[in-house]
């Protein structure tokens, strides 16, 4: 059971707290519980919500955390959930110092979640509206059965990703009645003011190719639908033709997906801001002369990078402090940039001191794409000894390829495009007129990978009902791949 | 402490053992974490569930971070950008262990998974050892069964009761009533032993590829006996023109050339049989795995000759797996067939590849026998 704080963390509570509003840190109220090993990895595998509807998968997560515990190869120090109050766990057998550096650690997040723009939309109560989709999924459980809940949940699941992950700040589809204006306009030409000249203004040829256009756009305006629709999870919550229960589920799988969204588009930052706080409170506040040692061994552990592996919080907190030391020196603009003489590039220093202005306005206004685009400098690359690698087919291995600031600054970019996953729209919802629903792939060098995508595929038809396909580019050539329920098929097309 | 979590827990643990959703069953992987216990890696098997989602196809690359030239390798197993599972590299040369899963987990799950009859072991009843166990304490017995300890402390304990004892001096003279003898009981124990006798082709049509496959399937051959018989012993035999038995390792890893007379191997086996392993009191097991290339007709009539007059009567099973190879014309199973097929004794079984193995697994072990 959740316990809540024993005076003597209360007290480092208020300590930690304390700093963390003097650094001018801006955060919602936060609560502490007390957990014990097991507990902790519990409420991990669930996401960080203690009362989630019931899926094997947490029980999966489950094992894994446990089991790296168990054999001390991994340790959850925290867990933080974006929620207004915040709610933050610690491990019960932590050593107090361990305590100090995850309540900084936790200021530190919870300033991102109130503070960046990516979690503008995200709902602040969603440890309530949780345990509501729990509640509500456990009823349909009650009434239907859980292994037909449960499979439907997986397929579900299997379409989690097919969200548009900038939905919420970003109107796709123009205003209906807009639109309708539009649709009417009848070819007229241009106006004219003086009738002598309209037949310059406006000839035949003229009308007629706009004439044409007005058509075109009318036939388009049959097509369904209209324009590629990147949710798609919202097109069948809206067109498919699922049961009550099943519309439900679905629109609680997509609620949950978007909730989470934000966090994976901010991760490199997120992490990053959190360990700079909790590096600079600790370092510069909170530590005793005798925690020092256990403190930095257990920031480096978590500053630790692997080869194959980029670290998020050790980038983002680099990141984080190579543009204070940049915005504190002056290291910008156009002088900056037009600086060749490496002897003076090294000592450039304005005493701007706007460094740390500059790095709480980039944790409210950026995400990982926009941060890395931005602020990732040749230098800070060549720093950090950044690579990119491949798979060398020859040998079976991976290997490095290349240290070359661009190719490395934009391999890091396509990574974290649409957090790694495939863009994919619903383009035609009544393909051939036989109501297939077609997707499109929209191929950005790599394809997709067929055995997974034929499963899927699989599962997507079970909620469209009628055959699905989906259309993208195998080795170069254009490729339908297609399922009717029974059979799974592939053709050569052109869309 | 239960926790809420368990539910969710023992389903996923059931969903893996196959025990519920079947449709899952085919989403399951099984990952491994890598940790570092004294100076050995171990591994540790994580099972996952793979829900499909679309995805890019693997290999693609990413960014990393540290030293290394361009060209330079990285370890293998990278984990994959946005892969959820996080599998950690494994340098080369670590010394890896396997922990968590015992055998007799596996041979259960193998069991469960392939439906496996338990074996009937050969005349349990018949067969039969009798062994001394010493049971207790008496005071009266042969001189040879005396308990010098227990009758040292009777003669102790009565001199001290007697005031005869003395610290300084500390004799004791044990007398007639002080002696112990130990006392026993005859135990009949069913024995069962078990025998596997492996021969292999290693003639030169029998590449990496088809020794893989035997090396993986009389693994779980293996397993699965040893689970059925404590005391398992295991003979190997290789053979091309000649036959010769061999150690475990020079089994798997030997290449050899030449022709290949399967019937020298039979005649080798027989007479390890009829020397060590009488049948009466012996499961016996032999496997001969071969790419089903022959030497001559002539031959191949020989080794049925052996089989029907010498083998099968002694053997709980003769089995023979014939491994698809590029060169093999793969004649060997359906002489084998024609001849014996109709036997119980004799199971075959074609394996074409390493997905093979599963099936081939059953037809060996699925009778029962």
């Amino acid at each position: 059971m959740p316990k809540s704080l024993t005076p003597r963390l209360q007290d480092l509570k208020k300590e930690i707290e304390g700093y963390a509003r003097a650094f001018g840190l801006d955060f919602f109220e936060t609560v502490f519980e007390v957990l014990s090993t097991d507990e902790l990895n519990m409420v991990a595998a669930y996401g960080g919500f203690p009362t989630r509807y019931p899926h094997w998968r947490w029980g999966m997560e489950f094992e894994q955390l446990s089991k790296s515990s168990e054999y001390g190869l991994s340790k959850i120090y925290e867990l933080v959930i974006n929620n207004d109050p915040c709610f933050a766990y610690l491990l019960e057998a932590n050593a107090e110092v361990d305590q100090k550096l995850v309540m900084a650690h936790v200021y530190g997040h919870n300033d991102f979640f109130k503070n960046n723009f990516a979690f503008k939309y995200t709902n602040r109560k969603m440890v309530d509206e949780m345990a509501n989709h729990a509640t509500r999924i456990r009823r349909w459980i009650d009434k239907i059965g859980v292994e037909k809940v449960e499979d439907y949940v997986d397929t579900c699941l299997s379409l989690e990703n097919l969200i548009d992950q900038h939905a919420p700040h970003i109107k796709r589809n123009p205003d209906p009645r807009v639109e309708k204006e539009q649709v009417n306009v009848a070819p007229t030409g241009i106006k004219v003011d003086k009738e002598y000249m309209r037949p310059y203004m406006n000839p035949a040829e003229f009308l007629e190719k706009q004439k044409r256009q007005v058509e075109d756009e009318k036939k388009a305006s049959k097509k369904f639908p209209e324009r590629p629709q990147r949710d798609v999870l919202a097109f069948l919550l809206e067109h498919a033709p699922l049961e009550d229960w099943e519309h439900e589920i679905l629109s609680i799988v997509r609620e949950e997906a978007y909730y989470f969204a934000p966090q994976g588009q901010t991760k490199i930052m997120n992490e990053g801001w959190a360990s700079y706080w909790h590096s600079t409170i600790m370092t510069t506040r909170a530590l005793k002369d005798h925690e020092i040692v256990d403190y930095a061994d257990h920031h480096s552990g978590t500053m630790a990078t692997q080869q194959g592996k980029l670290n998020p919080y050790k980038l983002g907190i680099e990141l984080f402090r190579d543009v204070e030391e940049r915005w504190n020196k002056g290291r910008f603009g156009k002088e900056w940039d037009e600086c060749d003489d490496l002897r003076a590039r090294r000592a450039w220093d304005k005493n701007l001191g706007g460094g740390r202005e500059k790095i709480f306005e980039v944790r409210k206004h950026y995400n990982d794409i926009t941060f890395i685009d931005a602020f990732l400098t040749p230098e800070f690359a060549l720093e950090q000894k950044l690579f990119t690698f491949n798979f060398n087919d020859k040998k079976n291995t991976w290997e490095i390829a290349t240290r070359e600031f661009k190719k490395v600054k934009a391999k890091l970019l396509q990574q974290l495009t649409n957090f790694g996953q495939p863009v994919i729209d619903v383009v035609d919802a009544n393909w051939e007129n036989k109501g297939e629903l077609i997707l499109s792939h929209r191929h950005d060098g790599m394809d997709l990978d067929p055995g997974y995508a034929k499963e899927t595929l699989r599962n997507l038809q079970q909620l469209w009902r009628r055959p699905v396909g989906i259309v993208t580019r195998v080795e170069g050539k254009s490729l339908l791949m297609r399922h009717d329920g029974t059979t799974f098929s592939e053709k050569k097309v052109e869309l | 402490m239960a926790l809420r979590i368990d539910q969710d827990h023992s389903r996923f643990k059931q969903i893996v053992r196959g025990k519920i959703k079947q449709n899952l069953k085919k989403y399951v992987q099984q990952g491994e974490m890598l940790g570092k216990k004294g100076k050995d890696f171990i591994s540790i098997p994580v099972p996952f569930i793979d829900v499909p989602h679309f995805k890019h196809g693997s290999r693609q690359g990413g960014v990393g971070q540290g030293d290394g030239e361009p060209g330079d390798a990285i370890g293998q197993g990278q984990p994959q950008p946005g892969d959820g599972s996080g599998k950690a590299g494994e340098g080369e040369g670590q010394h890896v262990l396997e922990v968590d899963v015992s055998l007799e987990e596996l041979a259960q799950i193998l069991a469960e998974e392939l439906q496996l009859p338990n074996i009937e072991h050969k005349g349990t009843e018949k067969i039969v050892t009798t062994r001394i166990k010493y049971t207790g304490i008496n005071t009266v017995g042969p001189q040879a069964l005396r308990h010098f300890k227990r009758t040292y402390r009777e003669a102790l304990k009565r001199s001290i009761a007697m005031g005869t004892y003395n610290p300084d001096f500390p004799v004791i003279v044990p007398i007639r009533e002080d002696v112990r003898y130990r006392t026993y009981k005859l135990e009949n124990l069913p024995e069962t032993n078990a025998v596997i006798i492996y021969m292999m082709d290693v003639s030169g049509s029998m590449g990496d590829e088809q020794k893989e496959i035997v090396r993986i399937e009389s693994f779980w051959l293996d397993t699965w006996l040893r689970h059925q018989y404590k005391g398992l012993e295991t003979r190997y035999v290789i053979h091309d023109a000649v036959a010769r038995e061999v150690d475990r390792e020079t089994f798997f890893h030997t290449r050899e050339s030449g022709g290949t007379m399967i019937s020298s191997a039979y005649k080798l086996c027989r007479d390890i049989i009829k020397a060590d392993y009488p049948s009466s009191s012996w499961n016996i097991y032999p496997f001969h795995f071969s790419d089903g290339d022959n030497w001559s007709a002539d031959d191949t009539r020989q080794c049925i000759e052996i089989l029907k007059s010498d083998m099968l009567p002694a053997v709980n099973q003769f089995a023979y797996g014939q491994v698809e190879s590029p060169y093999g014309s793969g004649q060997f199973i359906k002489d084998l067939r024609e001849q014996l097929g109709d036997s119980e004794k004799v199971a075959l079984s074609e394996i074409a590849d390493k997905d093979g193995i599963y099936g081939s697994i059953k037809d060996f072990l699925g009778k029962g026998r």
